[in-house]
């Protein structure tokens, strides 16, 4: 798309330890438009967990970079990604949410469809020719492309883009890390939170891997930790790093005072925790040795994987994506990730932390959309306040978790998508 | 023990809706009870679900609901500084079963809640269980049943319900 040269995306000099984003990034209506074809339909989208999905015959409608998606495993327990619409003329053929059913029938003319999207029959069939039925145009369509790794459902709607576990690159590691917390497999806690931000979708992402904002815009969420836990006395804050994990996905990995139900004992959690803890502690390190264990268990992460999911390994388990609907306005979906062999003391403990930090209900996530939209109302002023700052640690050796490198691993990949081609090499206007 | 009225039961549910439209958050606490539960489900989850075994919006006990409060007062509290306004409007009031210490009230709610230009409605369902004590009546719980989907595009529950 054309851009005036004069007004770059991104300003970055890395001899000066530069790197400014273009306001306009957040509110112009070309961006925005540019994105959906650049961003949504050239990257690997989060549709959901296998787990949503247990029985043949499940099936979940989810709306996926704002087209409605038939999430289905068919009758021989595959699991498919459908266009939900008739390939008749074009009505979502499905209008529930979620349930279990051997079919589906479009309602404006009774066309019938398996789990699989195969068209088993329509009225008047007489009046079509032979083999209509075994024509592919007569089935409902699949997604162009449908991957899974780990139980994390992808599609695409770029039948050309690189295998899913490419894409992953270095993203890859840190879900096998949160995956290995239990050999039984993980489940999506029934309940979706599914609220909004009157923000640019960009902010979020920011947001998710910001590790600088924590202690100011989360002060009273640290405020009750503190005072409920003893927790500056465990020392087990410590700090840590940050990755760029390549295609423009990131994580932090840090330590933090609060308790993990896999598995970080808090004195809030008395002594049947103590021992339970202790035991899921044990048997990670028996799976995994030592060092790995204390990596999976005492380790936080906020993985993002580009552009729109986050998968937070923090004081409970979540899995988040989003999606822009206007500029200034995105819905987003959360969900609580567990393991399966997880005991009830452990889900109740797990669920409350959850709750406690997490989520439009709260003590942080609330904080975290006040921020984000008055970032999005700072934004009026672009005209004439041009420019975001993420430039804290560059040219550190090691980024630590409250720098900003995991931002600009984010914004160097979606400006690459955005405008292919030589990246424009700006110096010193921004200094 | 004389029998409740739904009259007493609406100046009960009345003057909570008052107290929190007024942020006189730290007196209304003082309605609940020692084991008093707060619990907001996810819109997608069947009415009597249970917040130990399925995610929820908000899932407060009477300590939590303390933190609640006492989070909501300070200045820190981005979400709601300054605070937000709001209008509570508790309807549709029935008692719907009633034992020697306790009713089980079912209500309608819509709330309006106005904050930098922007107003968004939150309605649906209220369902209390009301400890009947010597002065009157103590929440022991007080769970809102969402009717919309999601929180769109109201986006949170800063407030409380």
């Amino acid at each position: 798309m054309n851009t005036p040269s004069q007004q770059p995306a991104l300003l970055i000099d890395p001899a000066q330890s530069i790197f400014k984003v273009a306001r306009r990034n957040f509110v112009d209506p070309e961006i925005f438009k540019a994105e959906k074809e650049m961003i949504f339909d050239r990257s690997w989208l989060y549709l959901g967990h296998s787990s949503e999905l247990p029985n043949p015959g499940d099936y979940i409608t989810r709306k996926v970079a704002g087209r409605g998606i038939l999430f289905t495993r068919d009758s021989k327990g595959q699991l498919r990604a459908l266009l939900n619409t008739c390939p008749h003329r074009g009505a979502q053929v499905c209008r529930e949410r979620k349930g279990n059913a051997k079919s589906f029938q479009c309602f404006y003319h009774g066309w019938v469809f398996g789990a699989d999207g195969k068209l088993r029959s329509q009225p008047g069939e007489a009046s079509y020719p032979e083999g209509f039925k075994g024509r592919d145009t007569s089935n409902m369509q699949p997604v162009p492309r449908f991957e899974t790794y780990r139980d994390f459902n992808f599609i695409s709607f770029d039948s050309n883009i690189i295998p899913l576990v490419d894409y992953l690159a270095g993203a890859r590691e840190f879900l096998d890390v949160i995956c290995d917390q239990t050999d039984a497999g993980m489940s999506i806690v029934a309940g979706s939170q599914e609220y909004s931000i009157r923000a640019n979708w960009k902010l979020l992402t920011e947001n998710s891997i910001d590790g600088y904002h924590a202690s100011t815009t989360h002060a009273t969420y640290f405020d009750i930790l503190m005072s409920s836990t003893d927790n500056l006395a465990t020392g087990m804050g410590g700090g840590g790093y940050g990755y760029d994990l390549g295609n423009g996905h990131a994580v932090l990995e840090y330590g933090a005072p609060w308790g993990r139900p896999v598995a970080q004992w808090i004195p809030g959690w008395g002594e049947a925790g103590k021992s339970e803890i202790g035991r899921l502690y044990d048997n990670l390190v028996t799976r995994h040795g030592q060092e790995r264990a204390d990596r999976i268990a005492r380790k936080n992460r906020n993985l993002f994987i580009f552009p729109n999911l986050v998968v937070n390994d923090i004081m409970a388990l979540t899995v988040r994506t989003y999606f822009p609907v206007a500029p200034d306005y995105m819905v987003i979906n959360a969900w609580a990730l567990a393991p399966n062999d997880e005991s009830a003391w452990a889900r109740k403990y797990r669920l409350n932390n959850f709750l406690e930090f997490l989520g439009p209900g709260g003590f942080a996530t609330p904080d975290d959309a006040e921020a984000l939209e008055h970032c999005q109302r700072g934004f009026q002023n672009s005209k004439e306040a041009l420019w975001n700052d993420i430039s804290k640690g560059m040219g550190k050796d090691k980024a630590h978790h409250d720098d900003e490198l995991q931002m600009r691993a984010f914004w160097t990949q979606w400006n690459k998508q955005m405008f292919p081609g030589p990246v424009s090499s700006i110096k010193g206007v921004a200094a | 023990m004389q029998s409740v009225s739904r009259a007493d039961v609406e100046d009960f549910l009345f003057n909570e809706a008052d107290l929190l439209d007024q942020w006189r958050l730290p007196e209304w606490l003082t309605l609940f009870t020692d084991d008093a539960k707060y619990e907001v489900p996810c819109t997608d989850l069947p009415a009597d679900a249970s917040s130990e075994t399925n995610l929820f919006y908000i899932a407060d006990d009477r300590t939590r609901l303390g933190e609640r409060v006492k989070r909501l007062m300070k200045r820190t509290a981005h979400a709601e500084f300054p605070h937000s306004k709001t209008s509570r409007i508790v309807g549709n009031v029935r008692i719907q079963a009633s034992k020697d210490d306790e009713v089980a009230v079912s209500c309608v709610f819509q709330t309006l809640r106005t904050k930098d230009g922007t107003t968004d409605l939150y309605f649906g369902t209220t369902k209390y269980r009301l400890a009947i004590q010597g002065d009157g009546f103590r929440i022991r719980e007080k769970r809102c049943l969402l009717a919309g989907e999601g929180l769109r595009p109201s986006g949170r529950i800063s407030i409380v319900l």
